[in-house]
């Protein structure tokens, strides 16, 4: 297939000025990841060290209890655990024994750090440390934070996986590492398009099972599956591993250049890659233009949330045909979204942080025909008659490589769609 | 430390945003970090709110920590005040803040505010939800509200709606209507929706209506000393508890008690033959522990339901339900531990769980349908029809509601005469429930295990024979349960330690009614 993308922008928005304000963060914080990372590793359980409302946040941001009892629970700190009238580390073994003698499908364990538990400063690394020698070989105890005063949403999942790299072991195969949890379906997606280029072995961080594991070094290549996963690039670079720059796979052409940074690196030819993906690419063209339809000329403004800003702004202003007014996300990693950063054509606001009020006023006065946002602004958003499409779904459902690319497109047309479907006055 | 795996309250400054959420003109400053305001979604999801609850949160990071966070709070409630003009501002600190121990409360003082800034104590580690949503009502009506001349009609205060009530909505509706038949005006509607300066107003009524206890209970107290104004002890949800509210609230008011009962068809449902399925269907209660009370009694005297079991979560209720449930002759359960309710409803194995959205995933794990009475509430609990559970059309709701997760009357025989049938079986569910009818395999027949099977009957060591196995699984699922458990239970207390068909019968003869 000939390259039928629009030629990269002249002056992209790498070099835009950040607007940077410091105000109140309407974001989650990281121990939402917990929803989707305990379904992705199915030995792992999630203890949550902190306070009542770190258990009222899980339960309200995994929306229904689909999960009588599920793999991730709190251990909520009292009065006397603060007042140092009991040992919080011995009340931490406690819990842990107890838990892991009622659930002994347990592999691995994590022990998230929140607010109230940095503040304190327990020491969960040293629990954990403590728990491994305990429990081995039977579980593996690992920590880390998803405390709202360090980390964003998706920062969760970085952290998570940035735990989970010093204890792989070392090996020097010249292994592909794909980095993230993706859903099942999507994961096998790319394995599949990999493999057929004639690249291996693929490994995949986070493995479903703790004993599906494998060994990282100098000669590991591992490419990035989520622009969010900061700490995790730069645990991987502390090992030795090489980090293959890309644009994120988010459509085809996001898809496109992240296969093509992995084959360039594995050596595979022109002709080899587009027999693999000249298929699925005319499919996701084809998807991408029905689903975009409705959002064609249209504005678009984004309050930061997952961090899948910028790569999802370049879909929508390159395939999609949107205009982008402002384009916000919780912090910018600059290395890490050049990439991005280089198709994104210069014009929107580049906004890092957040001052949620002042943000209102901005996307209020742009009135933009589609607004990307959190939860809790929506329904208000909506109310004042802005057409919305709230973040936490992009995080939620299958919108990686090719075969999800109308469906990416999708889930911003559908609100597009039916503010035009709805009609509610008398016929006459 | 307490292992959590799903909590039926959130952490006080929940319980304190739901009363700013339901009101109008009040902001409500929060010293929390990000991450907390993800309670907005709350309000703008589960209750489809238009508007952000009025929360300005600080959202202090870790960096700010080694630094000054009481600037960021001064900042913060500064800049709210600039943008929202509340008439009154309540400030606090959610779990972490308590901890820096920035006193929100003093700063606020200092910020020199021309509006009354009332500050909130509520110990994150040691106190829940509900006692967020008390304690910040009566905060707020004891610097807002005084004394005052009582109006010149017979006026009454409904108190104790708030953001995010289970059906607070429709009930204020209900119960404005029961006072409006007996002549009496209501003064004020608090905490939502009034506005600061209509909480000042509140001593001008002639008593108070305290829908909520749960919410409202020590500002009731409060003003009872205070303005002189007696509250309402009954809570009007069901037949007789309206009837019982009208009397009280008459004699209150001193005015002859009205009920309008023209539109209450529970009574007539509850006696129409086709209830008579409804008659001694064994239930188990669970949720706050006014409506648990309050639907218990229902159950019981309006339905034609056994009670077999009730509990509440919130321990300021407990002292009140252990008295009804030794009325009801069972033992009450005082616990906000999930697993725990999960462990005693499998023990008394209903037929029927009225309880919160938590008892629903424990009736859909343990195939027992349930209906929902109380809090904690999901966006299912916010209908867009009116649905009170309070007063005559509350009855009328109540009845719909419960009856609508069990299999209908004429349907309960059909699966009876054929419950081997293809169609009509077991597995089949009700019909007016929309999802899809399991078929079964009409070639195949239930295999039963050659070991008998082991009873849990305390002590004596019960086992089922097979083939009286075999028979149990002929009674249809929904009464499946009551039979095994009287089967036992017959067994156990004469001394019978292997259960044939006999067995079974004999124990089905002796519990006939």
């Amino acid at each position: 297939m000939t390259e039928r993308f629009a030629p990269p922008p002249s002056r992209g928005c790498s070099n835009t000025p950040v607007l940077k304000q410091r105000g109140q963060h309407e974001v989650f914080c990281g121990l939402t990841g917990i929803i989707w990372l305990h379904r992705k590793m199915q030995d792992a359980f999630f203890l949550v060290v902190g306070s009542r409302t770190c258990a009222h946040l899980l339960q309200s941001a995994a929306g229904v209890m689909i999960f009588a009892e599920p793999r991730f629970a709190t251990a909520i700190l009292e009065e006397t655990d603060l007042a140092g009238m009991a040992d919080a580390q011995q009340e931490l073994d406690r819990v842990v024994s107890e838990l892991l003698e009622r659930r002994p499908d347990i592999k691995q364990l994590f022990l998230v750090g929140s607010c109230p538990s940095e503040v304190i400063k327990l020491d969960l690394a040293k629990a954990a440390e403590r728990m491994s020698a305990q429990f081995a070989p039977n579980v593996r105890v690992l920590s880390y934070s998803g405390s709202g005063i360090e980390t964003t949403f998706t920062q969760g999942e970085d952290a998570c996986l940035a735990a989970m790299v010093p204890v792989l072991p070392q090996s020097d195969a010249r292994e592909l590492l794909l980095v993230g949890a993706l859903p099942d379906v999507v994961e096998e997606q790319a394995v599949g398009l990999l493999e057929a280029m004639g690249i291996g072995p693929i490994r995949v961080l986070p493995a479903s099972r703790v004993n599906d594991e494998y060994g990282i070094g100098p000669n590991t290549l591992y490419a990035l599956t989520q622009p969010f996963l900061t700490d995790t690039h730069e645990a991987l670079q502390r090992r030795g591993a090489n980090h293959i720059a890309a644009p994120f796979p988010f459509g085809e052409e996001g898809t496109t250049q992240w296969l093509r940074a992995i084959a360039d690196q594995f050596g595979v030819s022109e002709a080899k890659f587009a027999e693999v993906t000249d298929a699925p690419r005319a499919r996701a063209r084809k998807a991408v233009a029905q689903a975009s339809e409705a959002l064609r000329g249209k504005s678009v403004f984004f309050f930061p949330d997952s961090q899948l800003e910028i790569p999802l702004a370049r879909f929508l202003t390159r395939e999609c045909a949107m205009e982008a007014i402002e384009v916000g996300a919780p912090f910018i990693h600059k290395t890490i979204m050049a990439p991005d950063l280089d198709l994104l054509s210069e014009g929107p606001t580049i906004a890092e942080g957040q001052d949620v009020d002042k943000q209102l006023d901005r996307c209020r006065a742009a009135r933009p025909d589609l607004t990307v946002c959190g939860l809790g602004l929506a329904n208000p958003l909506e109310a004042e008659g802005l057409t919305t499409k709230w973040a936490i779904e992009l995080v939620f459902t299958p919108v990686h490589f090719y075969e999800q690319a109308g469906d990416l497109a999708g889930l911003f047309s559908r609100p597009v769609r039916r503010r035009d479907l709805l009609k509610l006055e008398a016929a006459e | 430390m307490k292992l959590t795996v799903w909590t039926y309250e959130g952490p006080p400054h929940v319980g304190a945003m739901r009363v700013a959420t339901g009101m109008t003109g009040l902001h409500y400053v929060l010293h929390a970090p990000q991450g907390d305001t993800y309670a907005d979604l709350l309000f703008t999801m589960i209750e489809r709110r238009n508007h952000r609850p009025p929360v300005t949160y600080t959202t202090f990071q870790a960096r700010d920590l080694g630094a000054d966070t009481a600037y960021l709070f001064k900042d913060a409630a500064m800049a709210a005040y600039e943008r929202f003009k509340p008439e009154a501002m309540i400030v606090g600190a959610s779990c972490t803040a308590e901890l820096i121990q920035d006193d929100p409360g003093g700063l606020s003082e200092t910020l020199g505010l021309p509006i009354p800034a009332i500050p909130l104590e509520l110990p994150s580690y040691q106190r829940k939800e509900n006692f967020g949503a008390d304690e910040t009502f009566f905060q707020i009506v004891r610097h807002l509200a005084k004394p005052m001349e009582k109006t010149a009609r017979v006026t009454a205060n409904l108190i104790g709606p708030t953001g995010l009530g289970f059906r607070h909505r429709d009930d204020i509706v209900e119960v404005t209507g029961l006072l409006m038949d007996m002549g009496i005006e209501v003064n004020v509607v608090a905490p939502m929706p009034a506005s600061p300066s209509e909480i000042a107003k509140m001593g001008q009524a002639h008593f108070n209506v305290l829908m909520y206890p749960e919410t409202a209970e020590t500002a009731a107290r409060y003003m009872e000393r205070e303005f002189g104004q007696p509250y309402t002890k009954v809570v009007p949800i069901g037949v007789g508890a309206t009837r019982d509210f009208v009397a009280e609230v008459a004699k209150l008011a001193g005015v002859e008690p009205v009920l309008d009962d023209s539109r209450l068809r529970l009574p007539w449902y509850s006696a129409s033959v086709d209830s008579t399925y409804l008659t001694g269907k064994r239930v188990f209660l669970f949720g706050d522990g006014t409506h648990v009370a309050a639907c218990a009694r229902i159950a019981r005297d309006e339905m034609g339901f056994e009670v077999v079991g009730m509990g509440c979560y919130n321990r300021e209720q407990a002292r009140m339900l252990r008295s009804v449930a030794k009325e009801f002759g069972v033992e009450p359960l005082i616990t906000d531990d999930y697993l725990e309710v999960e462990r005693r409803i499998e023990e008394l194995a209903p037929e029927m769980i009225l309880g919160t959205q938590m008892e629903r995933h424990i009736g859909k794990r343990l195939g027992i349908p349930c209906a929902v009475i109380s809090a904690p509430v999901h966006v299912q609990d916010f209908p867009a029809r009116y649905s009170p559970q309070m007063g005559i059309e509350g009855a009328n709701v109540i009845f719909d509601t419960w009856v609508h997760p069990l299999v209908m009357g004429l349907e309960e025989h059909l699966l009876t005469m054929f419950r081997e049938d293809f169609e009509f079986h077991d597995d089949a569910g009700a019909s007016h429930h929309g999802h899809k009818a399991k078929l079964r395999d009409i070639g195949k027949t239930e295999t039963v295990s050659a070991e008998p099977a082991q009873a849990n009957t305390g002590p004596v060591e019960i086992v089922w024979l097979p083939a009286a196995e075999k028979e149990l699984k002929k009674i249809p699922f929904f009464v499946r349960g009551k039979a095994k458990r009287n089967t036992e239970t017959f067994a156990s207390e004469r001394g019978v330690q292997e259960i044939s068909v006999d067995t079974l019968y004999e124990a089905k003869a002796h519990y006939a009614r």
